[in-house]
């Protein structure tokens, strides 16, 4: 899947987690800045690139501002930026959400 | 060696420092003798010094001495950077500072001493913020030593602490050293911490803004212990020194540990005229005193005294005649400042008297019930109050491991933190030994220490409190937020952390980046 263009979701308040995804060409780039870096830092990279896989986006800059969100909060939080780079948020992605 | 709370405490500081490794909580009856100051005889005429770089002068301060403060001014404190300023600035190196704690004001003066050469050893209750990474990043050579408000008082009272010059400052002074924190512009209470410094520094200064007529009573620091006084132009920002007014937490999550809080106290053995309590400043804490107060009127019940740091509601309950006395040592609120004017029955007391081990009986000794927050608490009921998640030095001592000897010492803490669990398999900083603590509140129930068989009993069946094993709740927060990648640490020390008694319970090291 492409991204089409930039897109947002999430928000800077604690316990949430902000994704500004854009165009990229050289693959899945992340630029994570979290609060937990320490202890969680993989453990999201590895939530943002599996998810990033199921959706079949091979090029994108993922920008993620993290403030202790919990793993199904980042997998929400993504999803909604997906759908919303790809223009399709009014086809959501069954087999991933199942 | 590993301690018995099983850290690795180095052999080379054991050796080099002659320090003994943490062994019990139990304090027994030992003999000690505490040391004596030095005494230059005035006769009180010419104390009044005009400025600060007379008064250094003056006290003979000299390279590789020890200089203390108290944090009493909290935010608010002037003192502590214009007098470090102007050692700084003399040029005086090789310094100890020991403080009864340093407050985020201090942090980037200390910064600038330790970078000057100026400071070169630190003793404190606890550090935070920029100085606390600053430390934790290699920034200071030797470690700092962590130790209780309790501890500082046995350490001043055998030597382990010699303070040579004492620069303290009071919101009003006569000129002849007597003195009091409860009139004046930058009013913060009780002395406590600070009378201690008074006692046994062999050169007491005096700071204020405000010279009374003598005799200025009541004199908490007396002419008797004061060398100098000096006049400033202001010696703190009152609105800083303590919140101006409690406001009671609406937090869900923390209005649920208040009241199960509550129900543990109500349902122990201690519940009952004449029984003593230690909240403590955090929001569940203060909003414990709420539900207590209901409870005791509810069942005819009166506190012989509550003690610590003291908050307006605490004071509150004085006035209302649910409190016999206030023990204080320190208030944490302008409402509990103010009272202590007021209320004959808001005893300060000193350091030595609220926690010190080595003395002929604290008042932490007499207390039933106290309630405790932490950073995390692990399944053998060791908490940390130093050390974030990051295993940053980011937190006090305070009277923590002191006030932990109560007869019912009560955690109260949620399970997690965002996405830190603070119960946890082991915590990263040992500061109180689980031994001392017997309940852990969290919002999803309580756990018990298996050794407080009366407790498992009297606890088991009150409606809306669960109980758990601590490996229960520890496994529940680990379900919420997932393992943690552990921690990764030089080989340096950074800190090390004093048991009340001055042995060595855990040692803080250097954080890799």
């Amino acid at each position: 899947m492409e991204i089409k263009h930039t897109a947002l979701a999430g928000t800077l308040e604690s316990s949430d987690i902000q994704f500004t995804l854009s165009k990229g060409d050289s693959g899945v780039e992340i630029n994570l800045d979290s609060q937990v870096e320490k202890q969680f830092g993989k453990q999201i990279r590895k939530v943002i690139t599996d998810l990033l896989a199921e959706y079949g986006i091979e090029n994108v800059k993922v920008r993620a501002v993290d403030k202790g969100a919990l793993d199904c909060t980042i997998k929400a939080r993504l999803i909604a930026a997906i759908q919303r780079a790809t223009d399709t948020k009014n086809q959501p992605n069954w087999e991933v959400l199942g | 060696m590993l301690n018995k709370v099983n850290r690795e405490i180095p052999d080379d500081i054991l050796k080099d420092k002659n320090y003994k490794p943490f062994e019990t909580t139990e304090i027994g009856n030992p003999e000690t003798t505490y040391v004596a100051h030095q005494v230059k005889v005035s006769q009180g005429d010419d104390k009044l010094v005009d400025s600060i770089p007379d008064v250094i002068a003056k006290t003979g301060l000299k390279n590789g001495m020890t200089i203390s403060f108290h944090h009493h001014f909290r935010e608010g404190d002037f003192v502590f950077n214009m007098v470090m300023q102007e050692i700084i600035n003399e040029g005086f190196q090789d310094l100890t500072l020991a403080p009864s704690s340093l407050t985020n004001v201090m942090n980037d003066m200390v910064i600038k001493a330790i970078k000057a050469g100026t400071i070169t050893h630190i003793t404190s209750s606890g550090m935070r913020g920029s100085l606390g990474d600053f430390i934790s990043h290699g920034g200071l050579k030797d470690p700092v030593v962590l130790r209780s408000h309790g501890n500082r008082a046995r350490s001043i009272e055998n030597g382990d602490i010699k303070i040579d010059v004492a620069f303290l400052g009071v919101p009003n002074a006569d000129a002849v050293g007597n003195a009091n924190a409860i009139y004046g512009d930058a009013v913060f209470g009780s002395m406590g911490y600070s009378l201690m410094d008074a006692k046994y520094a062999n050169k007491v200064v005096l700071l204020t803004d405000t010279i009374m007529p003598y005799p200025n009573t009541p004199a908490s620091i007396k002419q008797t212990e004061v060398d100098y006084v000096v006049k400033v132009a202001k010696v703190g920002d009152p609105d800083k020194i303590g919140s101006g007014s409690t406001r009671f937490t609406k937090d869900p999550k923390e209005l649920k540990i208040a009241q199960t809080v509550n129900q543990v106290i109500t349902h122990s053995q201690y519940f009952k005229d004449g029984f003593s309590f230690q909240t403590g400043s955090g929001g569940a804490a203060l909003a414990v005193s709420r539900y207590l107060r209901k409870s005791m009127i509810e069942k005819n019940i009166k506190a012989s005294f509550a003690l610590g740091g003291i908050t307006k509601p605490t004071v509150d309950l004085l006035e209302e005649g649910l409190v016999n006395k206030i023990l204080d040592v320190q208030d944490f609120d302008k409402g509990a400042a103010a009272s202590m004017a007021s209320n004959e029955n808001q005893q300060e007391i000193d350091s030595s008297w609220y926690a010190d081990p080595n003395n002929k009986g604290a008042a932490v000794n007499q207390l039933d019930v106290c309630i405790l927050s932490a950073l995390e608490i692990d399944t053998k009921f060791n908490v940390n109050v130093m050390t974030g998640s990051d295993g940053v030095l980011r937190g006090a001592i305070g009277g923590h491991q002191d006030a932990a000897n109560a007869k019912l010492t009560i955690i109260s803490a949620p399970l997690v933190r965002g996405r830190i669990a603070t119960v946890v398999p082991d915590v990263t900083t040992v500061v109180t030994p689980g031994d001392s603590i017997d309940v852990l509140v969290t919002e999803v129930g309580i756990a018990i220490n298996p050794k407080r068989k009366d407790l498992i009993e009297a606890l088991k069946n009150v409606p809306g409190v669960p109980v758990y094993t601590i490996e229960e709740l520890q496994k529940r927060a680990e379900a919420i937020v997932g393992k943690p990648e552990k921690l990764q640490f030089t080989d340096r020390p950074v800190a090390l952390i004093e048991y009340r008694d001055g042995s060595l319970i855990d040692t803080v090291y250097q954080v890799k980046d």
